[in-house]
């Protein structure tokens, strides 16, 4: 019954993976010509400014990104009525953004940013505000993080709205008997009940901002210099633009080993004091 | 026949069930009593296949059926909350396990027929679940599980999201349902009256060890435990610590001594209990205890009374027929006969008194 | 403590289009006085639920008045009727300890400290949960968690009224007989003005000071345990109280004698004349069996179909000329193979058109 996944998996992921480790270990002349140079690679990778610049982009993006997205995302996700037929209307209006390939986001707000056609840029220029994404690191930067927001909140709004619908009416009731206050009851029925869900929004979104690649490129191109080159732009530029196979396939490795690391700490982390809960929920639950 | 041989199951380092062997015959009743988390449900789902025993055997018709999967099996399940396809009407519903086993289309007709007029549905064939009330609802998951002549049915509580008189009604035909089926049924409850009203044979179980099994009259009238004994007992039982010098007994308060049946070489620690509706106002017999009691609280049910008091430090109840209502605080004298006496010894076994 | 009025208050749920919406609560007037400990009792979709929640501010009833001591509460929010509400499943903090669960009501309307601790502690021992007031809620079993959820009801003591909805629902049966004696000691205590909402007559029966039977949004009869076991006024109350219920057979009269299945059986108490079905109800506690119909010329010959053990006593299901009828019989009693019926003339009582005739 699992042969079929395993083979579909072997191909499709397996095979490709050992490819570029094949490749991490290996230096060419040319001439197809490989030789073994063991961890030199990784070795000059790991030691690199460059290597270390574009982690440290990457990580302040990430970083940023979940520092906005999730309390706008909570936020919003609790605005949304739980009832009635407004609820069609803003669930359809919070999945749209996400149904936009992403290289058309990158257009879209490509677009929007530049001074001269731009309405955003435009507007700002009108009123004074010197705002140029193509020149300006920060101005760069914020239109990036802008367009983040704007693409992948509805995300984050979602998996929480979904979370908050489950809960039953008769929590609410009984925080209004108690004379909870709108905090309170956030604090000590929502924000419980959701944990799962928040988890999960969570890791996905720092797994895709961590990797994100298609927007800032059409966006900026990892410029103005090297001032949005995050991670995967700079490993593009390697690998393509280079052409230097050896030391992409070990930096996309690493690449890969870091986000691991990363969300094992996150869930760790954020599990830990779940385990009291696993065996609560056993015993709470009604028949054994 | 179903048989269990030390089976044992345990989820995550925790043991839910622990050491169980049963047999059970088909064509009889077995009941599973016992507290929320004692392991009923999970016995349950290890008699269907639906999870697998850690160590231990389980045999049908004398052949170990441990990797066959749930679907191979012919077993049929009534669950608590009242589970059946909400896109279905009612005959469909029935008529699932048969149509999955690919019984021609006459045959459903006339079996789903059989089973809705044994089960009160007939009316009801055409709608769907959602327009049913709970015990409709159950009624037709019961339908669908007694349709299949599974050889093994388990039901979990069945009738416990049911109202008070739903209950009662679909307890009283529940014997009738069962009979003449040829399967092995398997039921599981938290209330001794069902056990009773059910009948069969009863497996008292206990933080997933089973405590005591026997038929259901049998573990009622002469538990071999205190454990037993407590489970059957609705209202629960009242239970004091008497000590014993050669046949003599008293209570841990300045009170008469008594005696209890023959055996004289009775002496040490006991437990000395009695059922609330063995105790009375009147003195019955010249041989009866007396038990001086102030009461705490007294509940009225229409015909009976639950006098609540408290004796040598315990919390008593006793049922009385009839209206008897009583002053907080009130001194009473309650008496019961002998013979109405169960004690337990130091290790919870009941020790057989002359009378019983 | 608060006298709690209800004046013509009905309720109706939207109706869909083209259906016409049925009364949840048909339009009813009740006074609840002031300290009392009333019972709502019915079947599920009686409307008694629906009936609380008009009275605790949950459900805004499309018709009528609410009034706490004469005060017009109706458009007073939840929180401000200040009661108490217990529900049917266990409803706790997960993220508080059991502690921190009871004082959580009394911290947000700001009592002083020293008094929340006086009375969490008080609570916590009422429910035998000193042991774990530093436990988190959320590793707790069901049962110690709806402890916590009616603990939460108890811990003011200011309040208007407690109102339980179903509340030893998912507890085990042994625990369930002693939350109910705890709750009435409380009541007997502290005197609130408790309503218990429940399906089970038992609960109903042994809490409550007067019981208020429902059925389909209508209150069919109000009344103390003693006068519902009795006199039911509607043979459905007759039915519905009673374990089992009480047993409704018709009958006919003649000449001021009483027949059933033909036969005299006595004499009529008082006049019931008038049109539509007349039956005779009696509950199986006065039924009782003899074995020969020597010296009991009112007897009637039943055919015994079942007899049923519950432990505490016998109840025998019988039949006169095909017409079920229940008997209890006591243990230790004897059950003679071909019985014959006596009624207890005294507890007999008439119906017409299932209301009950009255003298």
């Amino acid at each position: 019954m699992v042969v079929p996944v395993l083979l579909l998996v072997a191909l499709s992921a397996i095979i490709p993976l050992m490819t570029v480790v094949n490749y991490s270990v290996q230096d060419t002349f040319g001439n197809n010509e490989f030789f073994w140079v063991g961890t030199e690679w990784f070795q000059e990778i790991l030691q690199s400014e460059r290597f270390h610049n574009a982690l440290l982009r990457t990580l302040l993006f990430s970083g940023l990104i979940l520092a906005i997205e999730i309390p706008l995302g909570i936020a919003i996700a609790l605005a949304m009525p739980r009832r009635g037929a407004w609820v069609s209307v803003c669930l359809v209006l919070m999945a749209l953004p996400l149904l936009i390939p992403w290289n058309v986001v990158g257009t879209i707000w490509q677009v929007f940013g530049r001074v001269d056609i731009g309405l955003l840029g435009h507007g700002l220029a009108s009123v004074g505000i010197d705002y140029n994404y193509t020149q300006n690191t920060l101005d760069a930067w914020a239109t990036l993080i802008i367009m983040d927001v704007w693409h992948w909140t509805s995300l984050v709004v979602l998996l929480c709205y979904s979370g908050l619908v489950a809960i039953p009416e008769v929590f609410y009731q009984a925080a209004r008997i108690d004379g909870a206050s709108r905090w309170s009851v956030f604090r000590y029925i929502q924000l419980p009940k959701i944990k799962r869900v928040l988890l999960i929004a969570v890791l996905l979104r720092f797994m895709d901002s961590f990797m994100i690649y298609t927007e800032p490129f059409v966006v900026t191109g990892g410029g103005p210099g090297n001032a949005t080159t995050f991670l995967s732009i700079d490993l593009v530029q390697m690998a393509v633009g280079q052409f230097d196979l050896g030391p992409a396939a070990a930096m996309s490795l690493i690449y890969f080993l870091v986000i691991l690391l990363l969300c094992w700490v996150f869930y760790t982390v954020m599990t830990s004091h779940d385990n009291e809960t696993q065996n609560g929920a056993r015993r709470a639950g009604g028949s054994r | 026949m179903l048989e269990l041989q030390q089976v044992s199951h345990k989820i995550a380092g925790e043991t839910y069930i622990d050491n169980i062997s049963l047999k059970l015959e088909r064509g009889t009743l077995t009941v599973l009593l016992g507290p929320t988390l004692a392991g009923k449900t999970s016995l349950m789902r290890l008699m269907a296949g639906l999870d697998k025993p850690d160590s231990g055997d389980i045999l049908f018709d004398h052949k170990s059926v441990l990797g066959v999967p749930v679907q191979k099996r012919n077993i049929a399940m009534v669950y608590q909350q009242f589970i059946n396809y909400p896109t279905l009407t009612v005959y469909d519903n029935i008529a699932s396990p048969l149509v999955v086993a690919g019984v021609k289309r006459e045959e459903i007709g006339r079996r789903v027929a059989e089973i809705a007029t044994l089960l009160q549905l007939t009316p009801l064939l055409q709608r769907k679940p959602a327009a049913l009330s709970g015990g409709q609802q159950q009624r037709v998951a019961l339908a669908r599980a007694l349709i299949k002549r599974a050889d093994l049915v388990l039901l979990d509580e069945p009738l416990a999201n049911l109202d008070y008189k739903l209950r009662e009604e679909l307890r009283a035909e529940l014997p009738r349902l069962f009979a003449h089926m040829g399967a092995v049924l398997v039921y599981a409850t938290t209330e001794p009256t069902e056990a009773l009203i059910l009948g069969g044979n009863t497996v008292c179980m206990h933080a997933g060890r089973a405590v005591e099994v026997g038929t259901t009259m049998d573990l009622y009238r002469r538990p071999a435990g205190l454990l037993a004994a407590r489970l059957f007992s609705d209202p629960p039982l009242n239970t004091v610590a008497v000590t014993g010098s050669a046949g003599n007994f008293s209570f841990h308060q300045a009170l008469p001594a008594f005696r209890l049946g023959n055996n004289v070489s009775l002496s040490g620690d006991f437990t000395f209990s009695v059922r609330p509706h063995s105790l009375q106002t009147e003195k019955p017999a010249s041989n009866a205890i007396a038990l001086p009691a102030t009461v705490a609280v007294t509940e009225l049910s229409g015909s009976e009374s639950y006098v609540h008091f408290d004796f040598c430090g315990q919390a008593w109840v006793a049922l009385l027929h009839g209206i008897r209502e009583f002053a907080r605080d009130e001194q009473v004298q309650f008496w019961v006969q002998p013979e109405h006496v169960m004690l337990f010894d130091a290790n919870q076994q009941r020790i057989a008194l002359a009378a019983n | 403590m608060a006298c709690i009025e209800l004046q013509q208050i009905a309720h109706r749920y939207s109706a869909l289009p083209g259906e016409a919406s049925a009364y949840a609560v048909q339009p009813l007037s009740q006074v609840w006085q002031d300290g009392g400990a009333y019972a709502l009792l019915g079947p599920s979709g009686c409307g008694k639920t629906t009936l609380l929640n008009i009275i605790s501010g949950l459900l805004r009833a499309s018709a009528g008045r609410v009034l706490f001591d004469g005060v017009d509460v109706t458009g007073l929010s939840t929180e401000r009727r200040n009661i108490a509400q217990v529900f049917q499943f266990p409803v706790v903090y997960d993220t508080l300890s059991v502690a921190d669960n009871l004082a959580f009501p009394l911290r947000n309307r700001g009592l002083k400290i020293a008094e929340i601790e006086t009375r969490v502690a008080t609570v916590l021992q009422l429910l035998g949960l000193e042991h774990m007031a530093r436990v988190r809620a959320r590793s707790l079993n069901a049962d110690d968690k709806q402890k916590i959820s009616l603990g939460r009801g108890l811990v003011r003591t200011d309040v208007n009224a407690i109102l339980f909805d179903e509340p030893l629902t998912v507890i085990d049966p042994h625990l369930k007989w002693k939350l109910r004696t705890e709750l009435k000691k409380i009541h007997q205590q502290f005197g609130h003005t408790m309503i218990y909402v429940t399906h089970d007559q038992t609960e109903a029966l042994t809490f409550a000071e007067r019981v208020i039977v429902m059925y389909e949004g209508a209150v069919v009869q109000i009344g103390t345990p003693q006068e519902l076991f009795e006199k039911p006024a509607h043979t459905f109350v007759g039915k519905f109280i009673g374990s089992p219920g009480m047993n409704v057979l018709p009958c006919a009269t003649d000449a001021g004698n009483l027949l059933l299945a033909g036969k005299v059986i006595g004499k009529l108490p008082y006049s019931a004349s008038g049109a539509g079905q007349l039956e005779l109800g009696i509950r199986p506690e006065y039924v009782s069996l003899v074995a020969t119909a020597a010296g009991n010329p009112d007897s009637l010959p039943a055919v015994i179909t079942a007899v049923e053990d519950n432990g505490k006593h016998f109840v025998v299901r019988a039949s006169i000329n095909d017409m079920p009828i229940s008997a209890i019989v006591r243990e230790g009693a004897a059950i003679p193979e071909s019985p014959r019926i006596i009624l207890d003339p005294a507890k007999i009582n008439l119906y017409r058109n299932s209301h009950l005739v009255t003298a």
